[in-house]
This record gives C-alpha cells, sequence and structure tokens, in this order.
C-alpha cells in the first residue's frame, strides 16, 4: 500500500456554491441584456463588478470520507445535498473552496440519461454505459450481467420506446449499477421502480457498498440510509449541521425537522399528511419532559381533534417506528375495547396510556391514523418523534449494548 | 482491488484560467466521441421509409432545382462545366456544413439532460454530429461520381487534398458550432437566428454560383468567408476543371484554424456554468 492510500479518499475543503437569483429564469435574452446596458449603463457595470443579488447553496463545506465508507446525507429538500454531489461528480462547479479526490468518481444522478427512445435496449446499454464513463471494453465485460439482472433479455432488440416505463427504469438502473469506480455517488435513484425492484436496487447498493467501495448517498429514505450507511452529515441550509454515525445523523435530522422534539406538536398543518384525507386530529401531547420517555415507565398521550361531520364507531391508532421507519408495534383503540359510543363529533381529546414503556433506549416515531367502519379518515406518518433513555431505577442497562433490538421482551429460562 | 487506480488525484476548484483544457481527459474519453457520433448516425434515419437516401435526395433535390433555375433560366455561368455537375459539387460539401452546424449549434441545449446529469467533456456533444454528418457526405459522394461518370469527369492528383478539405470543413462547422452552441445555453435567441444565419451564409457563398461573378475589387470580401476558399477548392480537386487556387485555400484554413480554436477556448471557458444555465 502506497502512503497515498491512507489519505482519505475524498476530501472537501471549505467548498461553497453560489447561485444567482432574482430571475425567474436563468438564461436571457439579448435584448434584456442589451436594453439594460443602454438603460441603466451605471448599474450594469456595477452589476459586472459589484455584489449581485445570490443566494448561497453550499456554504463553507467541510468533511473528509474514508476509503470504503459509505457515507449518508441527509437534509430537507433544498438543503444542498444536490448541490454537493453534482460539485462532487463535475457537473457544475464551485464558487470557492477545493475538493480532492483520490479514486474514479462515477455518478448516478438520474437512471437513464442518454437514452434514446429510438434506440434499442442493447444499444442504450452501450451509450449509456459509454455516458457514465464505461469503457467499451468494460460494457461487453458485464454485457450478460447487465441483462439478466434487469429482466428485459427478450426485448432487448426492442427500440426503448416500446419499453414500459418500469421495463425503462429497470434497464437503466442496471447499467448504472454495474458501474465499477472507487467513489460512487447516487442520488435518490430509488426512488424509482416498484417496490420489488426498489428492494432488488437497494440489495445492490448494499452489495456494493460491502465490496469496500466508497459510497455517497443522498435520500429521503431513512431505512435505506440506516441499512446502508455507516456515517452520516446532517445539512441544513448550505451548512453541515451535524456528523456522526448515521443513526445518530438519522436521530439529529429527525429531531431538528420535527420542531426540536417538543412535547406537543401540532397537528393541524402537519407536512407528513397523506394526501387524501380529512384533516381531523389537531394536536399530539405527551406528557414527558424534554420528549424524553423511560423504558419500562408509563407512557401518556394525547391526541386532540376536531371533527367537522361526526366519525362512527372510531377507531384511534399509534403505531410506533424505529427511526429508518419499521414498525415495531401498534395500538388500536378498538383492540383494547374502548368504545366511545356510536358516534364522536366536534372538538375532543383522547387520552391514551402505556403501562410499561417496552421500547429500549433510541429514538421513535409515532404515526397517528383514524378510522371509521373501514374508512381512513386521516393519517399522519411521523407525526412526532421522541427519545427513549434507561430511568435512574433501571439497573438492566448495564446488560444491554445497542444492537439487542427495539424493544424488551421477558422470558423464563430453566435448566 | 482498485490498487491500480490509487495514484489518481482529481482536484476540484473553481475554474478561471483562460488555457484550462485538461487535452489528456478528453484523451481519456475518446470512446464517448465515437458513441455520441454513433448515436447520432443511428438515430437519424429511424423511422423514415427513406433512410439514408435522405443523405443524397437532400443535395440532389436542391441542385435540380438550382439547375432548373440559375443553369437554365439564368444562365447562371459555371465556370465552364455543366451547371449540374457545377451546382452538385458545391451543395455536397454546403449540406454537410449546414447540417452540421446546426446540429452542433442546437446540441448543447438539446442535450440539456447530459449537461445537468452527467460528467463528461463537454465540447464532445457539439463534435458529435460533425463527426457523424461525414456519413452522410460520403453517401451524397456517390451521386457525385456517377454524374463524373456522365459527363467524363476526371479527378487529378489534387484529389489527394479532398480529406484535407473536408477536415477544415469540418473544423470550421464544430468551431462555429462550440461558439453559437456555449452562447446558446445563456441566450436562446440563437436558436432563432441560427436557421436563418445559415440560409444568408449560403448565398454569401460560392456555392451555387462562381466565386467570379463578383467584380474584382468585392474578391477579398468572399475571401474573408473561410467558406468560400473551401468551396473553390473542393470543386477544383474533385473536378480538376481550375487549378487550385492555394492563396484563396491557405486564407480560410488559416481562418477556419482561428475559429475552431476560440471556439474550443470559449466552451471550455464557458462550460462550468452550463449545468447552472441550461
Amino acid at each position: 500500500m502506497t502512503s497515498r492510500n491512507n489519505k482519505p479518499i475524498i476530501e472537501v475543503k471549505h467548498l461553497s456554491k453560489e447561485y444567482q437569483i432574482g430571475m425567474d429564469r436563468t438564461y436571457k435574452r439579448f435584448t434584456e441584456s442589451f436594453t439594460n446596458a443602454v438603460r441603466h449603463p451605471v448599474r450594469t457595470l456595477r452589476g459586472l463588478t459589484g455584489p449581485k443579488e445570490t443566494f448561497w447553496a453550499l456554504k463553507d463545506i467541510n468533511f473528509e470520507v474514508e476509503r470504503g465508507e459509505v457515507l449518508g446525507i441527509i437534509g430537507r429538500n433544498g438543503a444542498g445535498k444536490s448541490t454537493l454531489l453534482k460539485i462532487l461528480s463535475r457537473i457544475t462547479y464551485p464558487t470557492e473552496g477545493e475538493i480532492v479526490m483520490r479514486g474514479r468518481v462515477g455518478s448516478l444522478l438520474e437512471v437513464g440519461t442518454g437514452f434514446h427512445p429510438e434506440l434499442t435496449g442493447r444499444e442504450n446499454i452501450f451509450f449509456n454505459g459509454a455516458i457514465l464513463g464505461m469503457k467499451k471494453r468494460e460494457i461487453d465485460d458485464k454485457f450478460e450481467e447487465i441483462v439478466k439482472f434487469s429482466g428485459v433479455e427478450k426485448f432487448l432488440d426492442t427500440p426503448v420506446k416500446r419499453y414500459s416505463s418500469g421495463m425503462n427504469v429497470r434497464l437503466a438502473f442496471s447499467v448504472a449499477a454495474h458501474l465499477d469506480p472507487e467513489i460512487l455517488l447516487v442520488d435518490e435513484v430509488l426512488a424509482v421502480g416498484d417496490a420489488e425492484f426498489q428492494k432488488k436496487c437497494l440489495g445492490k447498493m448494499g452489495e456494493v457498498a460491502s465490496e469496500g467501495r466508497t459510497v455517497l448517498f443522498v435520500s429521503h429514505n431513512m431505512g435505506a440510509l440506516s441499512n446502508i450507511c455507516q456515517k452520516g452529515i446532517v445539512l441544513t441550509g448550505g451548512k453541515i449541521t451535524y456528523i456522526d454515525t448515521i443513526d445518530n445523523s438519522i436521530t439529529n435530522y429527525l429531531k431538528s425537522i420535527n420542531t426540536n422534539y417538543n412535547n406537543e406538536v401540532s397537528l393541524v398543518n402537519h407536512p407528513n399528511r397523506a394526501k387524501n384525507t380529512k384533516t381531523s386530529f389537531t394536536y399530539l401531547s405527551m406528557d414527558l419532559e424534554n420528549a424524553v420517555a423511560y423504558y419500562g415507565k408509563p407512557l401518556v398521550f394525547r391526541i386532540g381533534y376536531n371533527f367537522t361531520d361526526p366519525v362512527f364507531a372510531p377507531q384511534f391508532v399509534a403505531s410506533f417506528h424505529a427511526i429508518n421507519g419499521a414498525k415495531i408495534f401498534t395500538i388500536n383503540s378498538q383492540w383494547q375495547k374502548n368504545n366511545f359510543g356510536e358516534y364522536i363529533s366536534g372538538r375532543g381529546e383522547v387520552i391514551c396510556s402505556i403501562d410499561s414503556l417496552p421500547l429500549l433506549p433510541g429514538s421513535y416515531s409515532i404515526y397517528l391514523r383514524l378510522w371509521q367502519v373501514g374508512e381512513k379518515i386521516d393519517d399522519i406518518q411521523n407525526a412526532m418523534t421522541f427519545r427513549v433513555e434507561w430511568s435512574n431505577t433501571t439497573e438492566k442497562q448495564y446488560q444491554f449494548s445497542s444492537d439487542m433490538g427495539m424493544i424488551y421482551v421477558n422470558a423464563e429460562w430453566n435448566i | 482491488m482498485t490498487e491500480q487506480a490509487s495514484d489518481f488525484e482529481l482536484v476540484i476548484r473553481p475554474k478561471y484560467g483562460l488555457f484550462d483544457l485538461n487535452w489528456k481527459e478528453l484523451l481519456e474519453y475518446h470512446e464517448l466521441l465515437f458513441f455520441l457520433a454513433l448515436r447520432e448516425i443511428k438515430i437519424r434515419y429511424k423511422q423514415t421509409v427513406m433512410g439514408a437516401s435522405w443523405a443524397v435526395l437532400q443535395p440532389l433535390f436542391t441542385m435540380i432545382v438550382f439547375t432548373l433555375i440559375f443553369g437554365g433560366l439564368a444562365q447562371m455561368p459555371s465556370e465552364g462545366i455543366p451547371y449540374a455537375l457545377f451546382s452538385y459539387s458545391g451543395l455536397l460539401l454546403w449540406t454537410y456544413f449546414q447540417n452540421a452546424l446546426s446540429g452542433a449549434g442546437n446540441s448543447l441545449v438539446g442535450n440539456a439532460q447530459l449537461l445537468s446529469k452527467v460528467y463528461m467533456p463537454r465540447i464532445f456533444i457539439p463534435t458529435a454530429p460533425c463527426l457523424a454528418g461525414i456519413v452522410d457526405y460520403g453517401i451524397a459522394m456517390t451521386i457525385l461520381a456517377a454524374m463524373m461518370v456522365y459527363y467524363q469527369f476526371m479527378p487529378t492528383a489534387a484529389i489527394l487534398l479532398l480529406p484535407a478539405i473536408v477536415l477544415l470543413t469540418l473544423l470550421l462547422a464544430a468551431g462555429t458550432g462550440y461558439w453559437l452552441s456555449s452562447i446558446c445555453v445563456k441566450y436562446r435567441d440563437v436558436k432563432f437566428a441560427l436557421p436563418f444565419f445559415i440560409q444568408m451564409l449560403m448565398f454569401v457563398s460560392p456555392v451555387i454560383y462562381p466565386a467570379s461573378i463578383l467584380g474584382e475589387n468585392l474578391q477579398w470580401l468572399l475571401a474573408l468567408n473561410p467558406l468560400t476558399g473551401l468551396l473553390n477548392a473542393h470543386r477544383a480537386v474533385l473536378l480538376g476543371h481550375t487549378p487550385v487556387d492555394y492563396v484563396g485555400l491557405a486564407i480560410s484554413a488559416a481562418i477556419t484554424l482561428a475559429i475552431f480554436f476560440s471556439g474550443v477556448l470559449y466552451l471550455r471557458r464557458t462550460e462550468k456554468y452550463f449545468a447552472d444555465l441550461v
């Protein structure tokens, strides 16, 4: 091993990217530039040299990635995630700062770039591969594998425009997935295709990651991030606000978007409310201090509601999820045989108490749903995030490590 | 498993230098250029009944129309050779130039997805249509060969210059294409001005009329158009009806190279903001 291999594979130093704003179009017409220059010669001249109305998509980003590390980049829309990947893949250039990369870069910012509808599947594999930076020999070598992975063997000599959109995406992802760079940049490609294919893609991503390749992965899918990545970076408004292990980073991110772990959240205009639902929940409040619940202790929460129309035989459902989205358990007002009467209308509050919280320390989120005889009325994913810690009186903490799972189940052992 | 590439080091900085050309990278990606040109050729005549014969029909019909109007009715002088042969030999090169330039000029905006989603040397995008057009030129050449047999013309040894003339025309189309396509990324006006520009260019180039039709005192004006020397030399080396005007060709070559290299520099200098603007 040369000494260079001990250096980080990616070093990002003081990276900033500035975009100009204030125009609804980014391109200009000659006449605009011309008439502006004639009408406001001073302003135009000053505009060429002086300050412009700008916006920093990224500001002073610093981080390093070690060889073989799989890094997740987390942040809201517009936080600068995609800009960062675009700069790393040389599609656009930074305004300030520097990046050093010590390996061949392959980027997957969108599948199917360069696909031409008139060309056959076979031809598109070659063109797309070349556009992604593969050499002809490499594509030849992997051709069989690519075709097999995509599952479009029978239609290889059919123009791609006759493909279903699913086939199109499968073929495109297959080409991209067989790129063989040392550094792989991936942006949300997994949002495409059906659930089964998404699973296959995730599997392939995990495989790539486990081969010791360096991967930078941007996604909103916390489950995928948590499964694939080791380290995480949280971007907020173009700045890095957190770097740590992926799970801690996800927790930090969820914390930041869920109004700072308040004990109470308003559900009236909640961003995670599912489409085609009727706003019925008004707030969720937990009887906790600093949004910290304790393992083995009671957990009490209150759901405010405002039913403009009567809800018949209402069922309140709360499910508890891990930060990667996996459902751990569900409670349903009807299972616990609480009969709220034939119908409820107007404003009110439901109080739910769990005797002993089975969740082990970590971060969790609550999803809320309201049903009336087989019809879903309201549905909010990730309504609130809270943390679970050991209470002072628990002694089990000395026996547990973090990978024991999420709930504690009592058992009797005999020998 | 990736040891062989461990010496690789890439530094990304804000680009400012005028001469940040990075020829090594162009060489490394050269396969892609041929893939892009091949793609251009393959898709050009997809889902057409006539297919590649359009490469012949375009200059052929133009020639017939011009021969009827200018050769027949207007009695246009044609350097002492049949007007059909005269105009076709001009149209052959002109059609190549016209298609290459309009393809190159619209290429960057037309391939916006390639600009905003993947990295590759951007210069390949306008170069590809210029390369691809050579195939059409070759196909259309067969008609000229047939006409030469019919009219009993024999090319002279000067025909050895033909590849150089075609290459210069390619460089001229590419160089002009680099300028126009880069400007078009920022100013879409180019898209509308380009067909008009090409049409005007045809009338100020000796495609369907001989350069001699303009008076002595206007010859210098015509010589400033790099297409003049190329079209004249193209016709002379193929038909051998007049000696090759080497001075005219040299002037054209110099202007062509100036346009080409300035185009390369301009494109490489502006490409850093393509993805932000397109």
